[in-house]
């Protein structure tokens, strides 16, 4: 459990973590909380030349409504999540997420861009920017870009970030009157990845009708998986019994998963339902605006 | 205790804070990686990632070439000083180091020895090492199939089956069967798990060329066993050989054997003249380190109509992995697995177990359970459980009208045991009154009424601990007795050192109230040692819950010895005849003038400074204890379960332990034995196992994939305790360490095949994981009736 030599590098702003990025060419690793990338380490899974720790910028650590959107710094830890009031009012859902991550001890340091861009379908939050709608933005040699977190995964590890770009924020679309959103997720054991997850975003409108969905699922493929057909099918729809119970067995439809030690492939699938419907109910109180 | 009731601070029965406790809680507990001496190297180990495979070549230029590296140790090294292999604790043989095959994936393959723990890891990462994989057995059933391949290509046997042990009246057990009025069957399955304890294996070695002193400090359960095996295998002068134990961080009998690791520092130190360190990580402690259970089981069941239970056979396979290097007593290689007929008064019974060798870590040892004996109680309280749904009797009530009743002990059972004591039902009731379990079937029935899953499961587990009496237990031929040496100092101060060798369980407090309470001084004045061969008493170590059963009876017993010395001082001070003291209140008083008296530490400055012409001075004694019988505790537990139908989970709503482990010495600690015992039993039963591929990739050999319970998932616990002293224990103590483990299991397991009882469900195989709950509910609508 003790990794290669690396070098080791503390920027102190983006411009400057960029360059290094540049001059490893795909050899660094960012370190923000670490929890995922120092057990790989640790176990010569991952052998980076360098490590450059993005702790020490300034300004990369904020939770804000601004304009159109949300905004969420990449060092953001996942505890802020937690204990911010304008979280728990209006997306309530990343405060459902950060609740299941881990343990507070990993929660103090893991940061909210790191879960996102780490490409685990293991992890929480990229099925909660899925069915949010967010975008990433992204700074590298050839300056910043912003991406639809759809676009994102590409498999296992693999997402559309290039080795040479830092993600420097996470922007959802600020939230509306009548609108809910929430994640449930089953582990065998709390810290353990997820047996399967599901996040749940619905707006209504003034009738009472759907009027956008984004549902997505955690744990249940190569990536996090944005549910697409269900959430089609919900939108227009009364969200009654009949319709949600429609969405979740699309979400069941859209898994992918595997058997391995947290059950066979059919129970995971099963379980990317039940979820789905538990987020959606919740989901819906919240719009209609329960707890 | 009222105010005026005699008693001595820190004496038995008071829940007085853990000595120990004041450097664990500030770290400044001293274990063997923190241990650093001048000069000290660190060895590291490059590991097998096959399962079985030939080595055709190991290049270690590229290791010898990173800076820092010294030294790289192969098996042929090991097999030019007759090393490559060493004995198990059964009689079996475990490489040290390969010559030419590997048997499981982790196992060691050669070592590297350094001037830092860095230098050594990248130096074990650079051996170079060329396989050509064998064929593969993982299952044990397969591995004793013809043209099974062998994997101990080494025996004169060519064949994987190790041994085949019975015991039993199988005639008379199979004529009881023959004539039941019901037999019920089942298979079941307790995979491998590991202890995981906090701290994992490790040692320094360090061979003084100078001196010839060898010492060790070694994470080990049993130091003085260890020294002499030291001897016996190495030719070392034991005088010469000191084993230290210094602070353990939980052993759970992962810490009996002698891993790999301990040699090869050992061999490593003689070979550079250097202290040199070995401590494994997790994941090697995880993926090497001996496993325990892995047992697969059949048993019948015989009874009457009426639920009397007449007869029990039992027939399982063993999975030893590649060496059976479990750490039995010598007579038993399947532990004390015929226990198996547990709290019930079975008239024939026959057990009998066969062991395989497979491609996997070898082991077979006692997680924190006295000899596998929860096998065996998972077994019978499953059973009976198994029984009672059959019958269509509530298990509760099935197990009342079974128990061996309390005038029958001493009760000897049909495998042989004899039970000291016991009030099996006392405990039951009383779990039953505590839970308000005609209350819990209530609401189970409503809740049924309405779909709604909940199980309510009972364990009444009997257990055999404090091995063991010298006519039948031995490892390696070492008598399984156990010591005490108490010196009373002229200020009255005590320094006792012991044979066992504490890992957590508090023997520093417990020792000093046994020795309080016979010797009428506080126990702050008395201090415990353990651990150090050149200063304890020989003993046979810790596990088995067995210290205070030996260990603790001899501190009654060398107590006893002591006050019989020092009432002669007392009436030398007293100036009367020995005939006319007695010891009582805590004090050597003249009989009729109990105002006339003299205290233990009057008499230990006496004996120093003014001890009777014609004795010898000092305070002292030793005391070599051979236990008379095991002792066997026992206890009631009730654990209910709420199961979500729609994801399989399970919630452990309560759990009610009543546990009887005879006189209770610090209750405090007996409670922090049984909370960490019922977690320990917890797990294996909802969460944790070892699972391996057909290729024999170890799944689980992390703490990313086996899965230890954290505070989120431990149910709270309520303990109760019955006390039934066992008569023939000095102070009457029994030894609680492993109850919970062993007693917990069960009643997990039938809480929740109680819950799933609409689905006609008799038996799920642990860890009952939400998966398994969903199948069987997805799998079919509830059965009526």
């Amino acid at each position: 459990m003790i990794p290669p030599a690396f070098e080791y590098y503390a920027p102190h702003s983006v411009d400057e973590a960029v360059a290094l990025l540049r001059r490893f060419n795909g050899e660094a690793k960012v370190l923000a909380g670490g929890h995922s990338l120092i057990p790989l380490m640790k176990l010569r899974l991952a052998e980076p030349a360098a490590l450059i720790d993005i702790n020490r910028i300034p300004n990369l650590s904020f939770i804000q409504e601004e304009g159109t959107h949300l905004r969420i710094g990449a060092t953001t830890r996942t505890n802020d999540l937690l204990d911010s009031e304008l979280l728990r009012r209006s997306y309530p859902i990343l405060p459902d997420a950060a609740q299941e991550i881990a343990d507070p001890l990993v929660r103090n340091l893991g940061t909210v861009g790191g879960n996102v861009c780490h490409g685990d379908p293991g992890n929480d939050l990229p099925a909660c920017m899925l069915a949010l709608g967010a975008e990433l933005v992204t700074v590298g040699p050839k300056g910043s870009r912003t991406l639809p977190v759809s676009d994102f995964y590409k498999d296992t590890f693999v997402t559309a970030l290039d080795p040479t770009e830092l993600l420097v924020e996470v922007r959802v679309p600020k939230a509306r009157a009548r609108q809910g959103s929430a994640y449930q997720k089953i582990e065998k054991r709390v810290g353990d990845f997820a047996i399967a997850g599901a996040a749940a975003n619905l707006l209504l409108d003034a009738s009472g009708r759907v009027e956008t969905a984004g549902i997505a699922l955690t744990g249940v493929g190569p990536t996090a998986i944005l549910a697409s057909a269900a959430s089609g099918a919900l939108v227009g729809q009364s969200p009654d019994d009949q319709h949600l119970g429609h969405a979740a067995t699309l979400a069941g439809t859209a898994a992918d998963p595997n058997s391995d030690l947290r059950g066979p492939a059919e129970y995971k699938r099963a379980m990317a339902s039940v979820l789905t419907r538990r987020a959606l109910d919740r989901a819906l109180a919240r719009a209609r605006g329960g707890g | 205790m009222s105010a005026e009731a005699p008693h001595v601070k820190g004496g038995l029965g008071q829940s007085i804070l853990r000595k120990e406790d004041a450097r664990f809680i500030r770290g400044k507990g001293n274990y063997v990686d923190d241990i650093k001496l001048p000069g000290m190297l660190y060895l590291d180990i490059t590991r097998s990632p096959y399962a079985h495979a030939k080595i055709t070549a190991i290049r270690t230029e590229k290791a010898l070439k990173v800076p820092g590296v010294l030294a790289v140790i192969t098996g042929k090294d090991l097999a030019a000083a007759n090393l490559a292999w060493m004995p198990t604790l059964m009689s079996d043989k475990q490489m040290v180091l390969p010559t030419d095959t590997v048997m499981y994936q982790a196992q060691e393959v050669a070592a590297v020895v350094a001037d830092s723990r860095y230098a050594a890891a990248d130096g074990a990462a650079a051996v170079e090492v060329d396989y050509e994989p064998l064929p593969v057995v993982t299952n044990p059933f397969k591995a004793l199939e013809p043209g099974a391949p062998v994997i101990r290509t080494d025996r004169k046997e060519q064949s994987n089956h190790i041994w085949h042990w019975e015991t039993g009246d199988k005639a008379g057990t199979e004529e009881a069967f023959r004539s039941a009025e019901v037999v019920v069957g089942q298979d079941l399955y307790i995979p491998r798990i590991h202890v995981s304890s906090m701290e994992t294996c490790g040692c320094i070695a360090h061979m003084d060329s100078v001196s010839g002193r060898f010492t060790i400090y070694m994470t080990t359960q049993a130091p003085h066993a260890i020294r002499t095996v030291y001897a016996l295998v190495t030719g070392l002068p034991e005088q010469n050989i000191r084993v230290v134990s210094p602070d353990i961080g939980g052993g759970f009998g992962g810490k009996v054997p002698v891993y790999p690791g301990y040699v090869l520092a050992s061999v490593a130190s003689i070979k550079t003249g250097h202290p040199v360190k070995w401590v494994e990580d997790r994941s090697e402690n995880l993926q090497a380190d001996s496993f325990a259970r892995d047992y697969h089981i059949h048993a019948e069941v015989a009874a009457r109509k009426d639920g009397t239970v007449t007869a029990l056979k039992v027939k399982t396979l063993a999975d030893h992995g590649y060496t059976d290097a479990a750490a039995n007593p010598s007579k038993f290689p399947a532990g004390l697995f015929h226990i198996i007929t547990g709290s019930y008064p079975f008239a024939k019974a026959f057990v009998e177990v066969d062991a395989a060798y497979t491609n996997k870590p070898p082991g077979g040892i006692a997680y924190r359970c006295s000899f596998r004996v929860t096998e065996a109680v998972y077994t019978i309280e499953r059973m009976m459980d198994i029984l009672a749904h059959r019958l269509k009797v509530d298990p509760a009530e099935l197990r009342l009208k079974n128990f061996i009743p309390p005038d029958a002990f001493p009760y000897k059972s049909a495998l042989g045991w004899t039970y000291d004591s016991g009030n099996y039902a006392g405990a039951l009731k009383k779990a039953m009154e505590i839970i308000d379990y005609a209350g819990l079937r209530r609401e189970q029935a409503e809740k049924r009424r309405r779909g709604e899953l909940m199980g309510i499961g009972i364990s009444s587990f009997t257990e055999i601990v404090g091995a063991g009496p010298s006519h039948t237990f031995d490892i390696l031929g070492l008598k399984m007795f156990d010591s005490a040496e108490v010196r009373i100092h002229p200020t009255g101060k005590v320094i006792a050192r012991f044979g066992t060798k504490s890992q957590g369980q508090g023997h520093e407090t417990t020792y000093a109230q046994i020795l309080a309470e016979e010797l009428g001084i506080p126990a702050d004045d008395i201090r415990v040692e353990e651990g150090d061969t050149d200063t304890a008493p020989y003993g046979l170590g810790t596990y088995a819950s067995r210290s205070t059963p030996t260990a603790g009876a001899a501190a009654s017993m060398a107590a006893r010895k002591i006050r019989e010395k020092a009432k002669k001082i007392a009436a030398h001070l007293l100036e009367v005849s020995p005939d006319d003291i007695e010891w009582k209140d805590y004090a050597f008083r003249v009989k009729g003038v109990p105002t006339k008296s003299k205290t233990m530490q009057d008499v230990a400055f006496a004996a120093y400074t003014n001890h009777p012409q014609g004795t010898e001075a000092g305070l002292e004694a030793v005391d070599y204890y051979d236990p008379p019988n095991m002792t066997y505790p026992f206890g009631s537990y009730i654990c209910v379960v709420d199961i979500d139908k729609e994801t399989g989970q399970v919630k452990v709503r309560r759990f009610v332990a009543v546990d009887d482990c005879g006189t209770i010495i610090n209750p405090m600690i007996v409670d922090g034995q049984i909370h960490g015992g019922l977690t320990m039993g917890f797990a294996p039963a909802l969460l944790e196992e070892i699972q391996y591929d057909e290729n024999g990739n170890i799944h689980g050999g992390s703490f990313m994939e086996y899965l230890v319970p954290t505070a989120v998932e431990t149910p709270h616990w309520e303990t109760a305790k019955t006390v039934t002293p066992s008569p023939h224990h000095p102070i009457g103590a029994k030894g609680v360490g492993e109850s919970a483990t062993v007693g917990a299991p069960p009643a997990i397991a039938n809480a929740v095949v109680d819950a799933l009882q609409p689905y006609g469900v008799e038996h799920i195989d642990i860890p009952i994981h939400p998966w398994k709950v969903w199948q069987i509910i997805h799998a079919g609508a509830p059965k009526t009736g």
